[in-house]
């Protein structure tokens, strides 16, 4: 009898509410430790955005909507580090900012500003500051300030078209922005005033995306990111940790490491890059497949494979998976079929027989 | 409408004529195939947005301009605007693609593009069209949607 291990997408539960299509997933980080059960913030097209919690006893997901604030479809939702706060961006040109007293979110704030469609909202590692994107092709950080004030302290152009996603590096005040202009942009703050630069562009002429880039995500370390395009690839960046030539943040440059292409069949929209270096991607062909590094490493670079590819993961296209930033291998993904789900990573032991 | 039209005399076409669909299921359990006259039969219909006529008498639309892959759940459809610098175009798209949403089983993955060499800002309307975000973010606005409608309202 030979006992061989195979990796396979466990599907856990199915949290069913939305009226629409879910759009966009955030885990709160404080959840999932210390018997808290983990905590899952998701929105869509029908302008709510849904808590949802394991209960401890009956093992049942509890849902709190969130509701009547935006107006028109909610697009992203992101939790500050604390896991106090949930940020919610909006097709109606808001941002709502919503605080979690225990038993219930409170609006605390709405963040107006941008023409139109809020794209994205991201908070940075400490909480301290918050980027939204737009489809008016500018990005915005705000500062928080207590009381919960938002002070935006720059307005970054650069981008020739809407910007579909901004995200913070793991634990530098470096910000990514990926746009339906196909390219991938770096920004930094100066060294010597409030301004913030684009210091690095990473467009098709560098081994870049040749259409609409949907979704970025930094590895835990900070050195490596996954980016996902229209053109059904995934790409991986690196920033070597040992570089002369440096940002004021102390990162070198990015350069294109591996491009993962024919996995997916249509649009990329989401990619997630897992604490243990397992990175997701979910897509318009209904599947979700996982990556990790292979075995045997080449002289120029890392090189990643297909560990398992999900087909019908739903029964329409995926628009995001994340996983779950404390209990390892659980994955979660939202789609246009309505639905999220809940998935486990886990090693099946089969026996053959001889 | 005074601002003069984008396209003031189209070549009006006669319409093809309509066949009886044979029943293709034979019985309940066998699932009924989409083909491109059945995809046709949906947007032939459409009003043209400038013109009193249909997208099928403007030929903007043709069956043969259809690609089905039923077994995969595939739609394409290419369509022709009126002259190459149609600033329809968009919403002529955008009215098929919510056609074909309202239409098909939701399984289905559809493409709407312009056909090759018809139109000066091909490749920018295809993107627009193929985005579904800007097709979400388009469709809840309410002018948008109103002139889609219209467009539609033949159609049903």
């Amino acid at each position: 009898m030979v006992m061989e291990g195979n990796l396979e997408l466990k599907e856990i539960q199915i949290l069913e509410g939305h009226t629409d299509r879910v759009w966009g997933l955030a885990w709160n980080p404080t959840t999932g430790v210390d018997g808290i059960p983990p905590m899952l913030a998701s929105c869509g097209g029908d302008k709510t955005v849904r808590i949802w919690q394991q209960q401890a006893s009956s093992g049942n997901w509890d849902c709190k909507v969130l509701e009547d604030i935006h107006t028109r479809t909610v697009r992203t939702c992101s939790w500050s580090q604390s896991g106090k706060f949930l940020a919610t961006s909006s097709f109606d040109a808001t941002t709502g900012i919503w605080e979690n007293f225990g038993e219930n979110f409170e609006c605390v704030s709405t963040l107006e500003g941008h023409e139109n469609e809020v794209k994205c909202v991201a908070w940075n590692s400490s909480g301290s500051l918050l980027a939204t994107c737009s489809r008016d092709k500018s990005i915005w950080i705000w500062e928080v300030q207590p009381g919960n004030e938002f002070d935006c302290i720059s307005v970054l152009q650069g981008h020739t078209q809407d910007i579909k996603m901004v995200q913070w590096h793991p634990s530098l005040d470096i910000l990514v922005s990926v746009s339906y202009d196909n390219s991938i942009k770096v920004w930094e703050e100066d060294d010597d005033s409030d301004d913030w630069h684009c210091v690095q562009t990473l467009g098709e002429s560098k081994c870049g995306h040749s259409s609409t880039v949907w979704g970025i995500s930094f590895n835990v370390s900070g050195d490596k990111m996954a980016t996902c395009s229209d053109d059904n690839t995934i790409k991986i960046w690196n920033t070597p940790t040992e570089s002369t030539q440096t940002s004021p943040n102390g990162l070198g440059s990015w350069e294109h490491v591996s491009t993962l292409s024919g996995y997916h069949s249509r649009t990329v929209f989401s990619v997630d890059w897992s604490r243990d270096g397992i990175i997701a991607s979910g897509g318009a062909d209904d599947a979700i497949c996982l990556f990790a590094k292979s075995a045997e490493s080449l002289v120029d670079g890392p090189s990643y494979e297909l560990v398992l590819k999900k087909e019908k993961a739903h029964d329409m296209d995926v628009n995001a998976v994340k996983w779950n930033p404390t209990v390892p291998r659980l994955l979660a993904s939202a789609s246009d079929d309505g639905t999220v789900k809940i998935w486990q990573l886990v090693r099946v032991y089969k026996c053959a027989q001889p | 409408m005074s601002g003069g039209l984008i396209n003031a005399n189209p070549t009006v076409y006669s319409k093809q004529e309509r066949r009886t669909r044979k029943t293709k299921a034979e019985d309940e359990y066998t699932r009924d195939l989409i083909d491109s006259e059945e995809i046709f039969d949906h947007i032939r219909d459409i009003k043209d947005p400038e013109h009193p006529y249909s997208l099928e008498e403007l030929k903007v639309v043709r069956e043969n301009d259809i690609e089905v892959s039923s077994k995969q759940d595939y739609v394409r459809v290419n369509f022709t605007p009126t002259v190459e610098h149609c600033s329809m175009a968009t919403i002529i798209g955008l009215s098929l693609r919510v056609k074909l949403m309202r239409s098909l089983p939701s399984r289905f993955k559809v493409d709407i593009l312009v056909a090759p060499g018809t139109h000066a800002t091909e490749a920018s309307v295809n993107k627009q069209l193929n985005d579904k975000e800007r097709v979400a973010a388009a469709l809840e606005n309410p002018n948008l949607l109103e002139m889609v409608d219209e467009c539609l309202a033949p159609s049903y």
